[in-house]
């Protein structure tokens, strides 16, 4: 069983690191013909730096649009990210300083993503508008990540897991000396969600994870009176 | 007409954001272009045998050529957070008038025919294969969308809904359906040289008049000079300017602001138009024919500065684009922004001391400004960012004494469309063009309740003709709304009484 889920996890990153690559070579490649930024816009690199630090870390373009929706998505994603930090020393041995100062914020932190998903999950079924627009997936997705959320929590806070050995077993994958996963169900399905998650990402909505930095509505300086913008299948008219 | 009868939507004093209602807006298309306007553009004359393919083939070829298409297609979360923001959903309830509504028109067939999801489970995200019925949606939703940008301001990853009608209304050029009121007009240009087809004696000849006119109200002879060689600046308008109620008003300001600055300046007949109905039909090829128009004109005018008159689409080509798609223009004064924006050149000179107003001209009004889209989401004036919103403000502030602006959150960009623009000023979509003038008319008539404000002033063409029009469905007077330089016509005090051209010394004071 410790091997099938080895293998998953081989998988869940080889495909979670290719799409995403693709993607981003893509993204990357296509070409931006026309300055379209929404102004008021940055004048200067700088400028972008701060709007694209502002929209990824604050989100606020959707603070601007609607302060429910804010308040659940930054939970949901703030939660997220100190989770995610805190998972880190699941990889790796020594566990660094600040890892390990984050710990007990980053427990806590999955009730704010579990409160941040059910807010939008109520939002997706009880506001006509965003039901209107929702397809299965949009609530698959608030699912996958709840139950996410819930089962983590539930093996930090209710039934404990050998973390122990789910730590040998993920720190076996890069030294490649092998571990026991421990067969709890809970972890199970906390781990085989997760798998689902990274093979799924690349194909999905949570694309808006890279898109956010390719967004030319976002990230363009605002300048074309004083620099000509031209890309090279518009150049080609010029030749004609 | 295609829409019958419409009820007017009552004004509210909040911007309440109604429940949906399927379907009340399905009704409304626009006219279908005639073959002679689609080949005069380089598309198909009618709707083509195999116009599955090419329109799939079509969508492939701007995915690859446009970033934001392809981006904004990939990013949307369905956070909802748009929904409210398109004044056509709060005016209409049409759930596929909220941005993302219309968005998905066109994202449930690229999930289907270029995602892996879409393509293996399109139940579960929502893909579906192209059809008659798909096809007709677009035209409808895609031509009731303003291209106003305001969606794009709230949405978490800035997608910009205009992009996509843009991208939609190409697809639907390239398999032949396209739009009357957009490719004809874009014909005309082509052809004649401006929107309304005016030749260049029915221009001279209205400049005459002009020059009449204000010669016998205000006994100074101030010109309105066309295709003067070596004028120092070409002046670039919408042809509206030269034709109706209130825009001409504007034409008169800058003409005095011109005088009065002592510079010379001249329209041109072959640039004859600032507007360029190329964006709207998301036709780089188009947008790109029609703005060389204006080089070609500033090269064989021999003119050193570009000044761009009150139109707020042909503000945002000429800000963010025209240097793209006609540049480079290193022949001009380098001293000056290419193109400058007349109200950035009126407070140029209020602020030099040049200009002398009389304020208590315009003391019968009180006036508010509407921040046209374009020119508020899409552009910018002077250096620093936000310039778009302060240098027009400025310039009447100079000129009125009474001055309110409307409720924050309907201003600046957060501005809400007049509901005509994108290529919807036609008569064949008058029930969307009053209904999704609602937000507007509802800011404008609170602050003409709680402030006595009596005028709307704006700086788009587009805008001036929506409010003539739809001023009276919300029992309001059509001459509510006004140029800003006519404003500044009003106010201005001519103590130059000769035209700088045939003043002595002419052309040494203008150097800044
Ligand atoms: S661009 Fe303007 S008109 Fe079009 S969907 Fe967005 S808000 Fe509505
Ligand atoms: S705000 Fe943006 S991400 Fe949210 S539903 Fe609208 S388009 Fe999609």
């Amino acid at each position: 069983m410790s091997s099938v889920y080895a293998l998953l996890f081989i998988v869940a990153t080889i495909v979670l690191v290719i799409g995403l690559t693709r993607k981003i070579v893509q993204y990357a490649k296509t070409p931006a013909p026309l300055k379209i930024p929404t102004t008021p816009a940055p004048v200067t690199q700088t400028g972008v730096v701060f709007r694209l630090f502002r929209e990824v870390v604050l989100f606020e373009s959707l603070f601007k649009s609607t302060k429910w929706t804010w308040i659940f998505s930054w939970l949901f994603h703030m939660g997220l990210f100190l989770v995610l930090l805190r998972h880190v020393r699941y990889f790796i041995d020594p566990v660094w300083l600040p890892i390990q100062l984050i710990q007990p914020f980053g427990k806590y932190a999955a009730f704010a993503m579990v409160a941040g998903l059910a807010g939008l999950l109520v939002r997706r079924i009880f506001v006509d508008r965003v039901r209107y627009i929702s397809a299965p997936s949009d609530y698959l997705w608030l699912l996958i990540l709840l139950t996410i959320g819930m089962s983590g929590a539930m093996m930090t806070f209710v039934i404990h897991t050998d973390v122990v050995a789910v730590k040998q077993f993920f720190t076996g994958f890069w030294t490649l000396s092998g571990g026991e996963l421990p067969m709890d169900p809970i972890l199970l399905i906390h781990l085989t969600l997760v798998a689902v998650l990274m093979i799924l990402l690349p194909f999905s909505k949570l694309l808006h994870i890279p898109g956010v930095f390719f967004s030319p509505t976002r990230n363009q300086v605002d300048n074309p009176r004083e620099r000509r913008h031209l890309v090279e299948w518009a150049r080609k008219f010029e030749e004609s | 007409m295609a829409g019958a009868e419409f009820e007017t939507p009552e004004l509210s004093e909040h911007i309440e954001v109604p429940e949906l209602v399927e379907g009340t807006m399905e009704h409304i298309t626009c006219f279908v272009a005639k073959p002679e306007h689609q080949t005069d553009l380089g598309f198909p004359g009618e709707k083509v045998e195999n116009w599955k393919e090419v329109a799939i083939d079509k969508m492939g070829d701007l995915l690859s050529r446009y970033r934001s298409f392809q981006v904004f297609m990939d990013a949307c979360v369905k956070c909802g957070s748009c929904t409210d923001k398109c004044h056509y959903f709060l005016g209409t309830q049409d759930p596929k008038n909220m941005p993302v509504g219309r968005q998905d028109l066109l994202r449930k067939v690229y999930r289907r025919y270029f995602t892996f999801a879409g393509k293996y489970f399109p139940k579960l995200v929502g893909a579906v294969d192209l059809s008659e019925e798909i096809i007709d949606d677009w035209y409808s939703y895609f031509h009731q969308c303003s291209q106003c940008r305001r969606c794009s301001v709230f949405c978490p990853y800035g997608i910009d809904t205009a992009e996509i009608s843009m991208a939609a209304r190409e697809i639907l050029d390239s398999i032949g359906v396209g739009q009357k009121y957009c490719n004809e007009i874009i014909g005309k240009v082509h052809k004649i040289g401006n929107n309304l087809g005016l030749p260049g004696p029915a221009i001279l000849d209205t400049l005459e008049g002009l020059e009449e006119d204000v010669y016998e109200e205000d006994e100074v002879a101030v010109k309105y000079p066309l295709d003067v060689k070596g004028a120092d600046i070409l002046l670039v308008t919408p042809s509206a300017d030269f034709f109706a109620e209130p825009h001409v008003d504007g034409l008169i300001g800058y003409g005095k602001v011109f005088h009065e600055a002592g510079v010379s300046w001249t329209l041109s007949t072959k640039a004859s138009e600032a507007g360029n109905f190329g964006m709207f039909i998301g036709s780089y090829e188009n947008m790109r024919r029609v703005s060389l128009r204006i080089r070609e004109a500033a090269l064989e005018l021999g003119v050193k500065r570009i000044v761009f008159g009150e139109c707020g689409h042909a503000w945002r080509i000429a800000y963010s684009f025209l240097n793209t798609l006609a540049g480079p223009f290193d022949f001009l004064d380098p001293d000056y922004p290419v193109p400058q924006h007349i109200c950035e050149f009126t407070l140029n000179e209020i602020e030099k001391g040049t200009l002398e107003f009389d304020k208590s001209e315009n003391d019968d009004m009180s006036i508010t400004f509407h921040d046209s889209c374009n020119v508020a989401r899409a552009s910018r004036m002077g250096d620093t960012p936000g310039g778009q919103f302060e240098i027009p403000r400025k310039v009447i502030k100079a000129v009125v004494n009474n001055y309110h602006d409307m409720e924050w959150d309907t201003i600046h960009e957060r501005t809400f469309c007049c509901g005509g623009g994108g290529g919807l000023l036609t008569d064949d979509l008058m029930e969307v063009r009053v209904k999704g003038a609602k937000p507007r008319m509802s800011a404008f008539k609170n602050v003409m309740e709680e402030k006595g404000v009596t005028h709307l002033a704006a700086i788009c063409a587009i805008c001036k003709s929506q409010f003539t029009k739809v001023l009276p469905y919300y029992g309001m007077d059509m001459f509510q709304i006004v140029s800003v330089h006519q404003l500044v016509s009003n106010a201005i005090v001519l103590n130059r009484k000769t035209p700088p051209e045939e003043a002595p010394g002419y052309g040494e004071d203008d150097d800044e």
